[in-house]
Formats: C-alpha cells, structure tokens, sequence
C-alpha cells in the first residue's frame, strides 16, 4: 500500500494582515489543509531569504510567505521590499536546486479568510505533486 | 583536540608575552577589549575552557598577520582554527551576517540537491565538461544573487563578471576549462568556523567532482579557494594528485613567456590604480608579485602602492561571513582612506570577497575611489 506523500510547508505571515487573514480563515471554519505551519512576522518585508533557505534546509517542501496587498502594508513599503526580494530568493533556490516553484509570495488582506484558505490548498496540491524536496539536510 | 594539545600543535608555549600580536591585530586596534596576546596566555594558564566560550574567539578575522610577525613562531591562525573548532563542538559560533544567508547557502551544498550555478556563462565564453584544466568558480554566483545588483544585500557589485572575466582570459590564453553545477563550496568559511565536519564533506565531494571531469589542474581566481583547495585539502584528507594554481600565478608565467599581451597606450595621461593584498592572497599563499607584475604590464596605468601593502597589508575587516560588526567598519574605512591617500583613482581588489566588503563600507559614505578587480583590468586591456 503506497502512502500519500504529505509535503512540509512552511508559511510566513505578516502581523497586520495575512496572520489576520489566516485566523479569519481559522474562525470561519474554512477548511484548508492541515500541512502548513504558520510563522508570524511583523512584516513580509522582514522575511529575508536567509529564513526562506533555513526553512527548506530544515525540512520543508515549500515555503509560502503572504503580506498585505500593496499599499496597505503598515510600514507603507515592506511588502514591496519582500516582493523585490522574493524575485532574488526564487533565483537563488532554483540555483541551489530546490526549484523556484516550491516558494510563492500572495497578497492577503485581514478580510480574505476565504483567499488564504484558497491559496494554501492550491499550494500544498502543488507541492504535494512535485514530491517532496530530494536531498534534504544531513544532519 | 583539548586545550593542551592545541597548545602544543601550535607552539604557543613558545609564546614571549611580548604582545608583538595584539598591536599587530587591526581588530585590537579598533577594539582595545581584544587581545590575540591574554587569548594564547589564557590557553598556556590552562584556561582553555574560558577561551572556547569567550565571543572573542569568533572577533579574529583570521588575517594572519599576528601570525607572520610572531617573533617566537606561534601558529595562531591554527590556534584560533583548533579553537574554534572545539567551541562549536559545544554548540558556540559567531555571530551570522545577513541573518546567516551565506552560511546556509553552503551547508545546501553538503546535499545532493542539483545545483544550476553555472547560470553566469554567457554566449562568447569556451567551457568544457571534461578536460585537463578545472576552473574552481566557487561562491561567485551565490555572491551575485545575495550582494550582486537586485540581491538582497545589493552593494552594487556584479561578480559572476569576475567568473566571465576569468574564463574570457583563460580562453584568450587557449585554456578551455571545465566549469562544473556540481562544484560546491570549497569549505574554507565552515574551516575556519569550526565546522570541520561540514569542511571535509564539501572537500570531498569537490575532489569527486574534479577528478570525474579527468582534470589534474585546477585553477582558481578565489584566493580563499586557491588556499582552501592547495594546502587544505591535502592537510585534511592527504595528497591529491591535482595541481593547484592561482589566476596570478599563471598570468605571469603567461607574461613571461609572451603570450598575455596588452592594447598599446594612446594617452600619456595614466590612470593610477592601488592593489589590496587580500590576506589570502598574500600573507596565507605569499602571491605578492605576481598580480603587481601583471600591472605594471599594463600600459596606462601606474600602480601606487598604500602605506601597508604586500605582508604589512590591512585585512578588509570581515571573514567567513560572522561578526561583521563596527570594528569591521571602522577598519574597512581605514582602509578605503588608506588607498584614497595615494591619489589613485581605482582600488583593485583580488578577491571578491574583499570587493564585497570594501563596497559595503564605501556605501553611505562620503569615499570615492572606485573598487574595481585586476581581471575587470586585464579583460579590458588584453588583446
Ligand atoms: S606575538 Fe607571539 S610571542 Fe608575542 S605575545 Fe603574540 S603569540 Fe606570544
Ligand atoms: S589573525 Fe588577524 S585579526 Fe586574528 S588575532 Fe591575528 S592579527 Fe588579529
Ligand atoms: S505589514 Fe503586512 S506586509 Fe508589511
């Protein structure tokens, strides 16, 4: 009997909206699936690919990192910053060879419970059809 | 290895106490809490433990020039190595730049993940898969997408160019190299980290990867590779069949025999350049004339040299990416004032490192010399 592989995701969320977005998706008993494991940040613009890479080395098939839409962040840039740095993120783990399409960057707002829930489940589908990430960390 | 044995592998019961290493140390200078001289003094007083634990251990930059001028021949860059290599066995490590980005980045390399870093090859260049010369690229590309432009830590460099330039010379001189996705880090910032471990690994897995390509020379630009590579790897898993060679080393070899000529000059109005020895290059692998023999071939500029050049050169105030911290500052702007005082108009670096962390300092300050590489020169002027 083959077992379904069942991937690793890591999610950053920031304080002011998507974390928000998440729990709306939480308390409205929004079903998503259950394979994400949410880090809440102040802002998407403080994840830095450091955190990202650290996340794969540890075990995670895909990270998704969410932030407000552009122009509510509540340091009126940082989800710009992560956008642009999210761009050299994807270069440098499709270049380390964990492929580019295992992280994804999506705006979510306090409202859009029904979005988050969206996006996780596409994503873990996702992911879940690439495989889990060969050639985990040794150790 | 404990206290004691450090101690006598690298002859630190020689040690004087005269302190010939403290003023020495460019760390010492900026942070008078720091002292090269009470650490050895620490270890011969039998209080290794206080040393494996002190943050100090991780402040050295490993420059070595406490270690060249030693009147009594204490080894103290193994010293602080062995030393670190027991701190981390307990858990202890520096302080990580750039929220530790560079090291992960080389710890992804000890996996079997498929690497796709030779992105940077452009359409002009000649590499090869298989054949007698390897070129060893190390971390350029990971340098270009962390401090490259549009990088995260964007200091305006671009030094996959550094590769392009490399592999444009080596073709100029008929070399077609192999440049491999499955060379890894060379190991030499989780050495000197106290990863051994990590080191050995990374070693190993490049030493497969040369010798599959049927390479038996290896040429390198990175002066922390070139070390790592030729004295290194044999120290820690014996003799390689495999000569190891520094870009310099074979360019003046080239000069000499002819074969690396330069555009004639147009102008007599010549560009004034100053080189900074990076400790690697120079006080690790003594490869001081070399690069200076390769200038002073070029026509049209003139080299003037800084107050502290060749051994007595200043170190560019970071290594293996841990404790980068005002003391660094103060001694990358030191040095940036230092090459700006000579009246050049370009300060040539040799390694990339050392073009990464002089451009970061000379960002947001008021210091105009221009950074560039002896390759970016040499690319430009060769025909
Ligand atoms: S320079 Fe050498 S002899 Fe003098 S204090 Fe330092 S380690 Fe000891
Ligand atoms: S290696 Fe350099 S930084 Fe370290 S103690 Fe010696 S002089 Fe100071
Ligand atoms: S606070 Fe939400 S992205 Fe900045």
């Amino acid at each position: 009997m083959s077992e379904e592989f069942e991937p690793n995701i890591v999610g950053f969320a920031c304080n002011w909206c998507s974390y928000a977005g998440a729990d709306l998706a939480g308390t409205s008993r929004m079903k998503y699936p259950p394979n994400i494991r949410i880090i809440r940040v102040m802002c998407s613009g403080r994840v830095s690919p450091a955190f990202i890479l650290k996340a794969f080395q540890m075990g995670a098939d895909g990270v998704l990192v969410t932030g407000c839409h552009p122009g509510d962040c509540h340091y009126i840039a940082g989800n710009l910053k992560c956008e642009k740095t999210m761009g050299t993120t994807r270069k440098l783990i499709d270049v380390l060879g964990i492929g580019e399409e295992r992280l994804r960057l999506e705006w979510v707002s306090a409202s859009e419970g029904s979005k988050f829930a969206d996006v996780v489940t596409d994503f873990t589908n996702r992911i879940r059809g690439l495989g889990p990430l060969s050639g985990k960390s040794q150790g | 290895m404990n206290s004691e044995a450090i101690v006598k592998e690298t002859r630190a019961y020689h040690c004087l106490e005269c302190g010939v290493c403290t003023s020495s140390c460019p760390v010492a200078r900026v942070n008078p809490s720091f002292s090269p001289r009470l650490l050895v003094e620490k270890a011969l007083f039998g209080f290794g433990d206080e040393i494996v634990r002190d943050r100090d251990l991780w402040s050295c930059l490993v420059c070595g020039r406490c270690t060249s001028r030693c009147p009594s021949n204490v080894d103290y860059l193994n010293f602080i190595k062995e030393m670190r290599i027991e701190a981390s066995k307990l858990g202890e490590k520096g302080l990580f730049s750039h929220d530790g980005v560079m090291n992960t980045i080389m710890e992804l390399q000890l996996t079997n993940l498929q690497q796709k870093r030779t992105f940077w090859i452009a359409d002009d260049l000649e590499v090869a898969d298989e054949g007698e010369c390897f070129y060893f690229v190390g971390c350029l590309p990971y340098f270009d997408l962390v401090f490259g432009e549009g990088g995260y830590c964007d200091v305006g460099l671009k030094p996959t160019e550094r590769a392009r330039n490399t592999v444009r010379i080596l073709n100029k001189m008929g070399i077609k190299p192999v440049v491999s996705n499955d060379e890894r880090c060379c190991g030499h910032d989780l050495l000197w980290n106290g990863d051994l471990e990590g080191f050995r690994r990374l070693a190993e897995l490049n030493l497969k990867t040369i010798k599959k390509s049927g390479a038996r020379k290896v040429i390198c630009l990175c002066p922390e590779g070139y070390v790592t590579l030729k004295r290194d790897y044999p120290l820690y898993l014996g003799e390689q069949d495999l000569e190891v060679v520094q870009l310099y080393q074979l360019l003046a070899d080239k000069l000499k025999e002819g074969k690396l000529n330069f555009v004639e000059n147009g102008s007599n109005n010549p560009v004034k350049v100053t080189f900074h020895d990076p400790c690697s290059l120079g006080r690790m692998a003594e490869i001081y004339e070399e690069p200076r023999e390769i200038l002073s071939a070029i026509p049209g500029i003139e080299l003037v040299e800084m107050e502290r050049n060749r051994a007595d050169a200043l170190c560019c105030g970071t290594s293996g990416w841990v404790n980068c911290s005002s003391c660094s500052k103060q001694i990358q702007t030191e040095r940036l004032k230092e090459a700006e005082a000579t009246g050049a108009d370009i300060l040539l670096t040799a390694c990339p490192k050392c073009g990464i962390h002089l451009s970061c300092a000379k960002y947001n300050s008021d210091i105009k010399i221009e950074i560039k590489d002896i390759t970016d020169l040499i690319v430009e002027k060769m025909v």
